[in-house]
């Protein structure tokens, strides 16, 4: 019984691979060529550079960051890593691993600085360069940091709230997706500051994207008088279109973080507008400025933190941006 | 012969049972009024709660999650647990996604090749567990964190992101969309196809429990290895055919996901696989096996998907909804257990 089984598995195997192999005319994405990797500069410094972030792998804006030292790395010829562990203690036992290993320079995302005070201060105290990116721009200098790049969450959501508040928009939701994430808290604090209006929080799950576009639909029928919707990431943004589609709504869509979908959201007159804050430049550029710190003594910011946001997408530049996106670096 | 009628009368296993009793010992109960106590609840709270299109929002929740559901239960009464049931609809969706818009393959071959993929994870999980012995915690729980990797690690391998997009761009996606994720409307309202599909299932797999021979495996399994495998029960066979149930449920919700939303994100179903033991218990499974129903686990999803959309519908503060979202559960998995004693004394 078992063998007359398996004898007939493997033809079944073959003939649907055969089948595969007639029609070419679903690949609608081309495998990716290796555009992200390949060698621009001829930069051969070749200092030893540890990144180490609170993102969580598989999140989509982290990924992009990551795409960016790399490119800074190959580009520059110097010997980067990325680690990231969105526990705060584990985040500091992984910087402290970097210290054990001696790099040249550090980079980190300080999403919870109290925690990861000490140990960045044994990496300065180690005679390590530091740069944080991202969250943590309170600290960084207290901290001993070189300079801080990254978006100011406050300042991003401010912008999103004059956007809206030009459109014409009065009582809106801003969704958020990961409880607890004090960026996220002050983006929609941010956008409250400056709409003016009504803003509502509303809580979703980014891991169950269909409950996610059901959530927003149950909040815009139980308020018809809703008649804006911000998304703090790119993935809710695209339920969120869904969401308003379904619910026979008439409300403007806005959403923090680009992807390709949002990026057509855009172009396509469904998303009224995305605000990026180049996640790219916060990997590529940290890696940039640190090298060029070892190399020639250089420090950019005077200070200040170094802003890589907030930057609007908007439908006329929406086309462009769209390709980079789907190609991991925007 | 009346000396046969007295005997038959004595036996109290064949006695005749009066239809409230009958009712009472099913452990589906208990769920049945949970659901009924929580949406009278939120009706009271929202009047768009209880509307058509209220309705509609808060079923789609539920259908997905009740056909995890119903599988889980299964599994659950055969005494085991899986956790990876949860990333395998991302497997299954990031799988027939990257086989179709990057290689170029037939959908429907694509959709195969992926039932293929998750049936060899589930019958990996159930042979190792027959095999080693070793709790299926332990077992699906390494499993889960191969397939998390596996899926984020591919996905940005082949798409240097972490989405699997333009699902809509393929061969046959029309006809996808209308088996997987189109809408119907009844009352004005749009009723995701979902929920059909759900109730497709929630029949099957009662009728699997409790009308064939295969049913009365679970139970045996789940209630215990040993005198399962005394009275021949193929107890290794119906563990193995139970985890590729799962698997087969895992395929179904990945890929009815990608198609309704066109694109598919590396760390889908992650977490998941924990509200849909939840659910099954909150339709009567226990922890510890034997006992349940497909139902049960069906009106516990129902329970779940009111409760999730009725604290938005109320209009509670968002930075609560956590809370809220397990208080109700609390609430609903007690007065079940309230009502399963219950039901146990009037057994008696």
């Amino acid at each position: 019984m078992f063998k007359m089984r398996r004898a007939l598995v493997l033809p079944a195997l073959g003939l649907l691979l055969a089948a595969a192999a007639c029609s070419g005319g679903n690949a609608v994405n081309k495998p990716q060529t290796d555009n992200n990797n390949n060698a621009g500069g001829a930069g051969k410094y070749g200092y030893k550079i540890a990144v180490v972030t609170h993102g969580a792998s598989g999140d989509a804006f982290w990924s992009i960051v990551k795409a960016g030292v790399q490119k800074a790395g190959s580009d520059l010829g110097d010997n980067v890593t990325y680690e990231s562990d969105g526990d705060p203690q584990k985040q500091a036992q992984l910087i402290d691993a970097a210290v054990n290993q001696k790099v040249d320079g550090l980079v980190v995302s300080m999403a919870n600085p109290g925690a990861l005070k000490a140990s960045i201060q044994k990496a300065i105290a180690a005679g390590i360069p530091v740069i944080t990116i991202n969250s943590g721009a309170a600290d960084s200098k207290a901290f001993g940091a070189l300079s801080h790049i990254g978006q100011d969450e406050s300042v991003a959501g401010n912008a999103v709230g004059n956007q809206l508040k030009q459109a014409g928009v009065k009582n809106a939701i801003c969704v958020i997706q990961e409880a607890g994430n004090v960026g996220l808290e002050q983006r929609c604090a941010g956008v409250k500051a400056t709409l003016g209006g009504t803003v509502t929080n509303v809580q979703v799950d980014n891991n169950n994207l269909p409950a996610a576009q059901a959530t927003i639909k149950a909040k815009l029928q139980s308020d018809k008088t809703i008649d804006g919707v911000v998304t703090l990431g790119g993935q809710v943004a695209a339920v969120a279109v869904n969401a308003i589609a379904d619910a026979g709504s008439t409300a403007k869509l806005a959403t923090f973080d680009l992807n390709a979908d949002v990026a057509k959201g855009v172009e396509n007159g469904k998303i009224l507008f995305a605000v990026d804050q180049q996640p790219y430049l916060q990997g590529y550029l940290s890696v940039q400025m640190l090298t060029l710190y070892k190399s020639n003594l250089n420090v950019l910011g005077g200070g200040q933190t170094v802003l890589t946001g907030p930057t609007l997408v908007t439908k006329d530049n929406a086309g462009q941006i769209e390709k980079l996106a789907a190609a991991g670096t925007r | 012969m009346a000396a046969t009628t007295t005997t038959a009368a004595a036996d109290e296993r064949v006695a005749r049972v009066g239809l409230f009793k009958r009712l009472v010992v099913k452990p589906e109960l208990g769920s049945l009024i949970g659901a009924i106590v929580i949406f009278a609840f939120f009706s009271v709270l929202s009047d768009v709660f209880h509307s058509a299109n209220g309705i509609a929002n808060w079923l789609d929740p539920a259908s997905t999650l009740g056909i995890m559901a119903v599988t889980v239960a299964l599994l659950m009464i055969g005494g085991h647990f899986d956790l990876s049931a949860g990333v395998q609809t991302g497997t299954a969706g990031i799988a027939t996604g990257l086989l179709t818009t990057y290689y170029g393959m037939n959908t429907f071959a694509a959709l195969v090749l992926s039932l293929v993929l998750v049936l060899a994870i589930g019958f990996i999980n159930g042979y190792l567990v027959v095999r080693t012995k070793l709790p299926s915690f332990i077992i699906t729980l390494g499993m889960f964190l191969m397939l998390q990797g596996l899926n984020l690690g591919v996905t940005k391998l082949v798409t240097n992101t972490v989405q699997v997009n333009n699902f809509d761009q393929v061969g046959g996606y029309k006809v996808l969309h209308s088996i997987l994720a189109s809408t119907v409307t009844i009352a004005g309202a749009p009723f995701q196809i979902a929920i059909a599909w759900w109730i497709v299932f929630t029949i099957v797999g009662s009728w699997v429990l409790l009308k064939t021979r295969f049913g009365n495996w679970i139970f045996a399994v789940g209630g215990d290895q040993n005198s399962a495998n005394n009275v021949g029960v193929p107890v290794g066979r119906t563990t193995i055919i139970l985890f590729m149930i799962t698997s087969f449920g895992a395929w179904f919700v990945g890929n009815a996901q990608i198609v309704r939303l066109t694109s598919i994100q590396a760390q889908t179903g992650f977490g998941q696989e924990l509200i849909y033991i939840v659910a099954a218990v909150i339709g009567g499974c226990l922890l510890t096996g034997g006992f349940g129903s497909a139902i049960g686990a069906s009106l516990g999803a129902l329970i779940f998907g009111m409760t999730s959309q009725g604290i938005v519908y109320a209009g509670w503060d968002a930075d609560w909804f956590k809370f809220f979202l397990g208080a109700m559960l609390l609430l609903a998995v007690l007065s079940n257990q309230y009502v399963r004693r219950f039901a146990e004394q009037t057994r008696r």
